[in-house]
């Protein structure tokens, strides 16, 4: 019964010719100390964060008036940032749940380390609507609890509202959506603990692994509920950013109020995440040496995925500029006109630039494969993406109905400090990720193998040495070293 | 309750489908196999059944939808209606997106956790190996010693698949 599969069809793993291999590889950086590199980015990005916590603090206990809004541009860079992260949230489970939906198997390799990106990307996210609201203790009003305050209730109509439902139930199912894909890893990181005789390492694995022992009856389970969360997940992924968008685009103010807004947010957000799966996969790989998991194949589906989602952007722009131009209202056009050539015009253009015209040097092949080249794009992605989201909010904002009430924004080093903490937070968390957790989807990688070689642990046995007990050494070289 | 198993360790997926495939014509009851990763097509081999957890997961996803609807429709409609510009307080329209949102909400949890209980998984719960490395890349075919019939025949149909290793386990 020998595998039947097309010849021109991609191998997703390369240099690699037995299973055991390739979880040596993956689960290197989990059984090895930490490098000095490590500890000292781990360490950097914790102080930063530390010091997003503290200027959040200070927020907090001086008030909003820490930062440089005003009576015109009631929400700015917090707003701005929020959009930015949950965005960038999106990619994770779109390569979890769209991908595994449409059966494309390069996402088997780059989408737990993704989810994490997202999961740590709302975090991220969350935390600036709650510091917002200025008084953070009074946070759970947003949720439609019997209270005694006159029995007040929450605003069904609000798309903020919805944002609080859109955003946590997002989160809670992505945590759940990536804890799920990694209870088989658990349990293997768990194995080989045990093997090597680190009992605490395999208690805490194992503890986390319930129980998980690979029969069959539980991977058909497995495989359906599998199924099931992507298909939920999918309509999930598209309503979250749509919900986000309606947050503008329900408001009465040129700029916000189009219909063009949910999936041109949601081409964005899914752009944006891409963008910094991209930055973030090519470090990956390189620091952990897991070019034969995620191949230049997969870096080159990536950067397909970026073409056509910074495209659909790019359509997005023009179509919002030609109907402003043709919807003849005054304030409409004048917002876009204002947009482009206004005071904050430096804004757009940087937008502009980087989502619609760097990306377009993905059509060639010799930039797709060059890893530093794909880097610096993703790096313009992101910078672009976030200017967008700066864009649609100032701008618009900015100079309003009544010219006497017309203002400019800048952020005071509050904001700043606190966005930039945010990626402290954001790496931080990533780090340990890729510390204490398999970062490639070790047995989904596996069904991706072909052609696969007899493992030493097995020639052992067959050649009378070994059997069912296995020896140290054995366990040492772990992969098939003999054979290759 | 610890059972005496005749099992048999593999390297190759393809190997496990054929012993499976030849088991199952001869008529042997597989206990189970336990694989590093899915092995897709094994199942009517062992008489799986496809999981209804998708029923499971349509009413939760159902009762998502009405608690949504319910709870807005009693605080918009009775506890609590606003008028807002002289519209409606009831606007179905408006309630979509949290009803949907808490549709996927019940549906996700609900099935997880359903997911947990059917499979009696808990942290910390001790797994039940036959061997450590078949989480890693061993494959392994148990068969009941209560309800195996003819030894040798299914010893030779696992050794003639390609297993490396045949023997009794108690687990």
């Amino acid at each position: 019964m020998a595998h039947v599969r097309s010849e021109i069809r991609q191998d997703w793993v390369t240099n690699t010719d037995t299973y055991g291999q390739l979880t040596a590889d993956i689960v290197r950086p989990i059984e090895n100390k930490p490098n000095a590199l490590w500890l000292i980015f781990t360490i950097i990005s914790g102080l930063v964060m530390l010091m997003c916590f503290g200027l959040i603090g200070w927020t907090i206990y001086e008030g909003i008036g820490t930062w440089g809004l005003n009576k015109t541009i009631g929400w700015a860079f917090d707003i701005t940032n929020f959009v930015f992260w949950v965005g960038i949230g999106h990619a994770g489970t779109l390569i979890s749940a769209v991908l595994m939906l449409f059966r494309q198997e390069w996402r088997n390799s780059i989408n737990r380390a993704s989810e994490a990106m997202t999961i740590f990307a709302v975090f991220c996210a969350g935390l600036f609507p709650l510091i917002h609201m200025g008084r953070i203790w009074v946070a759970f009003w947003t949720l439609p609890l019997p209270n005694t305050r006159g029995s007040l209730w929450v605003n069904f109509n609000s798309p903020l509202l919805w944002d609080v439902f859109a955003i946590s139930t997002y989160l809670t199912v992505s945590i759940v959506f990536w804890y799920l894909g990694m209870i088989p890893d658990l349990a293997t990181i768990r194995d080989r603990m045990k093997r090597a005789g680190r009992n605490f390492e395999a208690w805490i694995y194992g503890l986390f692994a319930m129980g998980w022992a690979g029969s069959s009856r539980n991977w058909s389970r497995y495989e359906v509920i599998s199924l099931i969360l992507a298909g939920l997940a999918t309509p999930l992924v598209l309503s979250v950013h749509s919900i986000v968008s309606m947050d503008f685009a329900t408001a009465v103010l040129p700029g916000w109020h189009t219909t063009i807004f949910p999936p041109y947010f949601v081409a964005g957000a899914i752009f944006s995440g891409f963008g910094m799966v991209q930055t973030l996969m090519i470090v990956t790989r390189k620091v952990y040496k897991l070019e034969n998991y995620i191949t230049m194949d997969h870096m080159e589906s990536i950067a397909k995925i970026v073409i056509a989602t910074g495209s659909l952007v790019g359509l997005a722009y023009m179509t919002e500029l030609f109907i402003a131009y043709y919807s003849g209202s005054l304030w409409e056009r004048y917002a876009f006109i204002n947009r482009a050539l206004g005071p904050y015009g430096w804004s757009y253009w940087i937008m502009f630039s980087c989502n619609v015209i760097t990306p377009q040097l993905f059509w060639f092949k010799k930039i797709r494969t060059n890893m530093l080249a794909t880097f610096i794009i993703s790096i313009f992605v992101n910078i672009g993406m976030w200017f967008e989201r700066f864009v649609i909010i100032i701008t618009s904002l900015h100079q309003d109905f009544l010219p006497s009430s017309w203002a400019m924004y800048t952020p005071t080093w509050v904001e700043v400090g606190i966005f930039v903490g945010t990626f402290g937070l954001f790496m931080f968390f990533f780090f340990l990720f890729s510390k204490y957790l398999p970062v490639i989807n070790m047995f989904e990688v596996k069904t991706l193998m072909h052609n696969i070689k007899k493992p030493q642990h097995v020639i052992d046995i067959e050649n009378g040495n070994g059997g069912s007990v296995e020896t140290e050494s054995e366990y040492e070289s772990g992969d098939s070293e003999g054979e290759n | 309750m610890e059972k005496n198993f005749l099992i048999g360790k593999f390297w190759n997926t393809d190997h496990v489908l054929k012993a499976a495939k030849t088991l199952k014509e001869k008529g042997v009851l597989i206990y189970d196999v336990f694989s590093p990763f899915p092995i897709h097509g094994i199942e009517p081999f062992l008489n799986i059944k496809r999981s209804r957890l998708a029923i499971a997961a349509f009413f939760l996803g159902l009762l998502g939808a009405t608690v949504a609807v319910t709870c807005m429709s009693l605080i918009y409609g009775a506890i609590w209606p606003m008028n807002i510009g002289g519209k409606p307080a009831l606007a179905f329209p408006d309630f979509v997106p949290i009803t949907f949102e808490m549709t996927v909400f019940f549906a996700c949890h609900g099935m997880v956790l359903t997911f947990f209980m059917v499979g009696n998984y808990w942290p910390g719960k001790k797994a039940r190996l036959f061997d450590d490395r078949q989480t890693d890349d061993v494959f392994i075919i148990a068969i009941d010693e209560e309800k195996l019939e003819n030894e040798s025949a299914v010893k030779a149909v696992l050794s003639e698949s390609g297993a490396y290793e045949i023997g009794y386990q108690t687990l």
